[in-house]
């Protein structure tokens, strides 16, 4: 790396970091609500893992993600590839349950964060969206708010002090590589940096809320390729702290970023293996004629 | 004859460019005309009312009827009054509306509430006062507040409207990157929705304050019998300028006609200043939200 995170915290570059004591503790992210018994605090980076089973997504009568089991292992990048259409972006927002957010969709089947069932009655989706962040095609800064209430715009609800916001916004900065070109301007418009600058912002901004699992949906395919480079550089450093979880178009992509890649077609789950199998030596028929560009 | 003779600018195409140009020409002198109707209005408002405009008009309230010494101070502060109370009556109902609409009801719902607006918006003010004069006028008396809900009623409409075509320019992107930080729906509308489409909330109402500030035949029914001086309680009825014009106009003496004419030029230029000043708003506004 060069000399663009010279502020990072060493937390960033150890592959390994034990838990700092000054750091804020990962605690439980979700708890069932009316249950006051925390789950019980793991090391860092056990917490994270994600497992799908069994889980289906509708648009109405539309059938977007048939019968999907899949596990995301924390610290690995997980990278899903497949032709527009096939459900990867779907499968994907069910994970932190956006899909909900529109009407006439619905999702069955279970998501286990940590063994805990994301779609359980008893959960509250507010807090399932804090323990899984993402970050969307399009950067979506907030255009009134300023990079560092951009960046603790997530926090401020939790009444975190005016210190605390500072210094968790600054640390989040630096996790998503932009403390440095932004640190001259915290106050200034989020809206006015650039677009891959932006793009990092959400980063920082999904981060500064601690998740334990990110999700990305296509962060690059509105940047330019020096804006694209960093951010993939920025996934080789997430997935220490996060379970990082990307869905491309880009195949040369997904073999620069990715420890495990799944390949889907039509809702189904086709092929998940380790990234340079699955573009070398892939089991599935459909799976080589896909990463070969037979079709897609 | 050559194979280019359909190239040729004659016979039927000949006809066709004429009738384009027929029609560009009648439609330029149109909208020719839509600018002159407004440069005549206000040249003739200016030419005949600029004679009597004086800071002496300004600042005096208005004599007994036919006498023209006085001026418009109590017509000033009266309008200012009405149209305050029912801005504050009208500005925050409308907005509700129009968050309801457009957060929180389903299509099924917000459709129908579009169209009653749309109804209510297209009843003949006249109506309005009408029904305001039963509701508070009759077997009570005329009050500033009967003039405040009758302005109030005409203002709804205008200020839920413009803020469900403002809030549905809000990036759904927004409120999704919201959604996704783990930002409640409540949360999200004020911190996100709002303050992006602020200026354009602003608009809005402005241009309904506009609007009613010359609003004049419910006040006649509800708020035209007032006593002498500048008066401020709005438990009695008020003066107001659009009242003043109407009544000028009513007397036989020229001198009140000037008055009138002084008045109406008072009245459009604080609805055209307040109509620039709201498209300023609502011009930054779509900048703002990528419009």
């Amino acid at each position: 790396m060069d000399s663009r995170h010279p502020t990072q915290s060493p937390a960033m570059t150890e592959p390994n970091p034990e838990p700092q004591a000054s750091a804020p503790q990962r605690g439980p992210a979700i708890s069932i609500a009316g249950s006051s018994a925390p789950r019980p605090i793991k090391k860092s980076r056990d917490v994270g893992n994600v497992a799908l089973k069994g889980l289906n997504a509708y648009y109405g009568a539309n059938h977007a993600v048939r019968g999907v089991s899949l596990d995301f292992d924390a610290d690995r990048v997980t990278a899903i590839i497949g032709p527009s259409g096939c459900g990867k972006s779907t499968m994907v927002r069910c994970i932190n349950r956006m899909h909900e957010e529109i009407s006439g969709a619905r999702a069955s089947g279970q998501v286990l964060l940590d063994g805990l069932d994301l779609y359980d009655k008893a959960i509250d989706v507010v807090a399932v969206r804090r323990a899984v962040g993402m970050v969307f095609q399009k950067p979506n800064p907030f255009p009134t708010m300023s990079v560092i209430d951009n960046v603790t715009a997530g926090l401020r609800l939790t009444g975190a002090s005016r210190g605390e916001l500072e210094d968790r916004g600054r640390e989040a900065l630096v996790g998503a590589g932009l403390w440095d070109e932004v640190k001259d301007r915290l106050k200034a418009p989020g809206a006015g940096l650039s677009g891959g600058q932006q793009q990092r912002l959400c980063i920082a901004r999904a981060l500064a809320v601690e998740p334990e699992v990110l999700l990305m949906d296509e962060p690059c395919s509105a940047l330019d390729p020096v804006a694209t480079l960093k951010i993939e550089e920025l996934i080789g450093e997430l997935k220490q702290r996060v379970t990082v979880v990307i869905v491309t178009h880009n195949m040369q992509q997904a073999a620069r970023v990715a420890d495990t890649t799944v390949f889907m077609l039509s809702g189904e789950l086709v092929e998940v293996g380790p990234t340079d199998k699955i573009f070398t030596n892939p089991d599935d028929d459909r799976t080589e004629q896909y990463v070969t560009g037979k079709f897609g | 004859m050559s194979d280019h003779a359909l190239l040729l600018d004659r016979g039927n195409l000949k006809r066709r460019n004429r009738v384009n140009r027929v029609v560009e020409v009648v439609s330029t002198i149109a909208a020719l005309l839509a600018v002159a109707v407004l440069l005549i209005v206000v040249g003739s408002v200016v030419s005949k009312g600029m004679g009597a405009l004086s800071i002496h008009f300004l600042t005096t309230p208005a004599g007994l009827f036919g006498d023209t010494s006085g001026g418009i101070s109590n017509a000033i502060v009266g309008t200012a009054i009405i149209v305050g109370i029912a801005a504050l009556m009208a500005i925050p109902v409308g907005l509700l509306v129009a968050i309801f609409t457009s957060e929180f009801a389903s299509e099924r719902v917000a459709h129908p509430v579009r169209f009653v607006l749309d109804l209510l918006n297209g009843v003949p003010t006249i109506v309005t006062g009408i029904f305001v004069f039963g509701l508070m006028v009759e077997g009570n008396k005329q009050s500033g507040y009967a003039g405040s809900v009758a302005l109030a009623i005409v203002m709804l409409p205008i200020v839920a409207r413009t803020a469900q075509e403002v809030l549905a320019l809000v990036p759904g992107t927004l409120k999704e990157a919201a959604y996704a930080l783990g930002i409640a729906r409540w949360r999200t509308l004020l911190r996100v929705t709002l303050p992006t489409a602020a200026g354009g909330l602003l608009t809005g109402a402005l241009l309904a304050v506009a609007r009613v500030a010359g609003e004049t035949a419910p006040l006649i029914l509800v708020c035209s019998i007032f006593g002498q001086g500048v008066l401020t309680e709005p438990s009695e009825a008020l003066s107001s300028i659009p009242v003043f014009i109407f009544q000028s106009s009513e007397s036989p003496s020229p001198e009140a006609h000037t008055q009138a004419w002084a008045a109406a030029l008072v009245l459009i230029a604080f609805v055209l200043v307040l109509n620039v000043v709201a498209r300023a708003f609502y011009a930054r506004s779509r900048k703002r939200m990528g419009a």
